[in-house]
C-alpha cells in the first residue's frame, strides 16, 4: 500500500528536516557570533563559585522508581488504545477483561503507594 | 494512469506536496514562537498592569524579531567539561520530535499533512521523546544545576505522561478513533466533547502544563533554585532551539485540546467556505496559548514532592476510574451520550470543590496534632 508508506516517509522526512534545519541556524549563528573563548569562559557554570568536582555522580533513586512505575503505566496505555478503538466491538466481553486488568495495575500502583515510593523526600 | 490533485502526476504531488508541509510546519514553529513570546510579554504586562513591549515596531510588535536576530548573534559558549556529542545533538532531539509532531495536525478538512488511523498514539509517542533530549542535555552539560533540572524534568514529564495519555484514551473509547480528522468530524455541532468529557479535559490540561513545562508545573528551570535547570549550561542560539522547542510543544498540545475537545477546524461558515477552519482552529488553539500564559501569571510554582504525589495520588487514580466510568456508561446506554457527561461533570466538581475541601480537613487535623503536641 503506497499511501501506507508515504505516510511514514513523511514522518522521516520531517525528523530529517529538523536536523537539517536546526544545523542551519546553529550554521548561520556560528558565522555571526562571536568567538572569544577563554579559560574563565569554559568553566562549568556554579554559581561564580569554581566547580567543586563533577556533576557525573550519584543520584537519588526514587527517581529510578518513578522511571519503573512510569513504564508499567506506559506499557498498559499501548494495550488500552487498540481496546479503546475497538470497544464498541468488543462489548461486555472487552469491558471484563480490561477491567481485570487495569484492577491489577491499580492494585500495583496501591501497593507502591502503601510502600512509600510515591513519596519524595 | 492515476492523476493526482490539480492535473499533477501522482508521484510529483506526492514530493510537492511534503515540501509544502515541511516549510509551512517550520514556518509555523518560528512565527508560532515569535507571535507566542510577544503574547506571553503583553498578556502578563496586562496582568500586572505593566504596558510590556512597546518601543520596537508598532506596539512593539517586532521586539521579539530583534530579540531573535539578537539570539543569532551571541557567542555560543560550551564549558570545557562538557560531553561534546550529546551537548550538541540535545537540541535536535527535542527539537525534532516537535516538528514532526505537526505532521497530523488537522488545520481543516483538506489541510492535514497526512491523516493517519494511529494519528494520537504517534503524537504520543512524539510528546514523549522529548524527555530523551532534555535528560541528555541535562546530563552532556556536566553541572549539577543541569543535571538536577533535567532528571526532575524526566521524573516529571514520565510521570505526567500517564494521565495526560488516559485522558486520551477516554475521547478514544466515545469516538471510536484514533485519526484526528475522524475525531474532528465526530463533533460538527454545538456539542462538543468538552461538554461530554469535561474531565479527561481538566486531567488532560493539567498534565500538559506539566508535560510543556510551564507554570506552576516549571520546576525543571525553576530560575530561583537550580538557575535554568537544565538550560544552565546552553546560551546562544543552541539556548534558542530549546526555547523554539518549548513554544512549539506548547502549540502542539494546544492544537490537540483544540481537536480532541473543542471541534478542531468547526466553527460558523465553514461548510460554505472550508479555509474557514484553518482560522477557526488557529483561534481555538491561541485561546489555549493564551489561558496557559493567564495560568502563569496567577499561580505560584508547586514543590517537586507536591508535584508528584499529585500527579501519582491523584490526577492517575482519576483518570483510571473515568476511563473505567466512560466504558461502562457507553455500553450500558448505546447511543447516548448524557450519563457520561453527568458522570464526568460531577468528577470535575469533585476535583474543582471536592479535592481543595478534604486536603483542607487533612490540614486542619494536622494543625490539631501540632497544637496537642506544643500544649502536651
Amino acid at each position: 500500500m503506497p499511501d501506507y508508506n508515504l505516510s511514514y516517509f513523511y514522518v522521516f522526512a520531517f525528523f530529517a528536516f529538523a536536523a537539517i534545519f536546526v544545523t542551519i541556524l546553529l550554521t548561520l549563528s556560528r558565522f555571526i557570533a562571536p568567538r572569544k573563548p577563554s579559560l574563565e569562559k569554559l568553566k562549568t557554570y556554579e554559581s561564580g563559585e569554581e566547580p567543586v568536582g563533577q556533576a557525573w555522580g550519584r543520584y537519588p533513586t526514587h527517581f529510578y522508581v518513578f522511571a519503573l512505575l512510569f513504564v508499567v503505566f506506559d506499557v498498559e496505555v499501548v494495550f488500552l488504545f487498540p481496546w479503546a478503538v475497538l470497544f464498541r466491538t468488543l462489548g461486555w466481553y472487552g469491558l471484563v477483561e480490561m477491567v481485570i486488568f487495569i484492577a491489577i495495575l491499580v492494585a500495583g500502583l496501591f501497593y507502591a503507594w502503601r510502600k512509600g515510593a510515591l513519596r519524595w523526600y | 494512469m492515476a492523476v493526482g490533485p490539480f492535473g499533477i502526476d501522482p508521484v510529483i504531488w506526492a514530493v510537492l506536496r511534503l515540501l509544502i508541509a515541511l516549510v509551512l510546519a517550520v514556518l509555523l514553529v518560528l512565527n508560532g514562537a515569535l507571535l507566542q513570546i510577544y503574547l506571553e510579554r503583553k498578556v502578563q504586562a496586562i496582568i500586572q498592569d505593566r504596558y510590556g513591549p512597546l518601543h520596537v515596531g508598532p506596539f512593539g510588535l517586532l521586539q521579539t524579531f530583534a530579540d531573535a536576530l539578537k539570539l543569532l548573534g551571541k557567542e555560543d559558549v560550551r564549558a570545557r567539561l562538557t560531553d561534546s556529542a550529546f551537548f550538541i545533538a540535545a537540541p535536535a532531539i527535542v527539537f525534532a520530535p516537535m516538528l514532526a509532531s505537526f505532521v497530523v495536525l488537522p488545520f481543516s478538512k483538506d489541510f492535514t499533512g497526512m491523516d493517519r488511523n494511529i494519528g494520537l498514539l504517534y503524537l504520543t509517542t512524539l510528546g514523549s521523546m522529548t524527555v530523551l533530549g532534555i535528560v541528555i542535555a541535562g546530563w552532556a552539560s556536566n553541572n549539577k544545576y543541569s543535571l538536577i533540572g533535567g532528571l526532575r524534568s524526566a521524573g516529571q514529564l514520565i510521570s505526567y505522561e500517564v494521565p495526560q495519555i488516559l485522558a486520551l484514551v477516554t475521547v478514544v473509547l466515545a469516538v471510536g478513533s484514533m485519526s484526528m480528522v475522524a475525531i474532528t468530524e465526530s463533533q460538527p455541532g454545538p456539542l462538543v466533547n468538552v461538554l461530554v468529557l469535561p474531565l479527561a479535559f481538566v486531567t488532560y490540561f493539567i498534565a500538559a502544563l506539566a508535560e510543556t513545562n510551564r507554570a506552576p508545573f516549571d520546576l525543571p528551570e525553576a530560575e530561583s533554585e537550580l538557575v535554568a535547570g537544565f538550560l544552565t549550561e546552553y546560551s546562544g542560539m543552541r539556548w534558542g532551539v530549546f526555547f523554539l522547542a518549548e513554544y512549539g510543544e506548547v502549540t502542539v498540545v494546544c492544537a490537540i485540546m483544540t481537536t480532541l475537545w473543542f471541534g478542531g477546524w468547526h466553527g460558523p461558515g465553514v461548510d460554505a467556505v472550508p479555509a474557514l477552519g484553518i482560522l477557526w482552529f488557529t483561534l481555538k488553539t491561541y485561546a489555549f496559548v493564551i489561558a496557559f500564559m493567564w495560568i502563569r501569571a496567577t499561580l505560584p510554582r508547586l514543590r517537586i514532592d507536591q508535584l508528584m504525589g499529585f500527579c501519582w495520588k491523584v490526577l492517575i487514580p482519576i483518570a483510571l476510574t473515568n476511563i473505567l466510568a466512560t466504558a461502562v456508561l457507553l455500553l450500558a446506554y448505546p447511543g447516548q451520550l448524557w450519563p457520561v457527561a453527568i458522570v464526568n461533570w460531577l468528577g470535575v466538581a469533585f476535583l474543582v470543590f471536592g479535592l481543595p475541601f478534604m486536603q483542607k480537613r487533612r490540614l486542619g487535623r494536622f494543625r490539631g496534632r501540632v497544637r496537642a503536641a506544643t500544649l502536651a
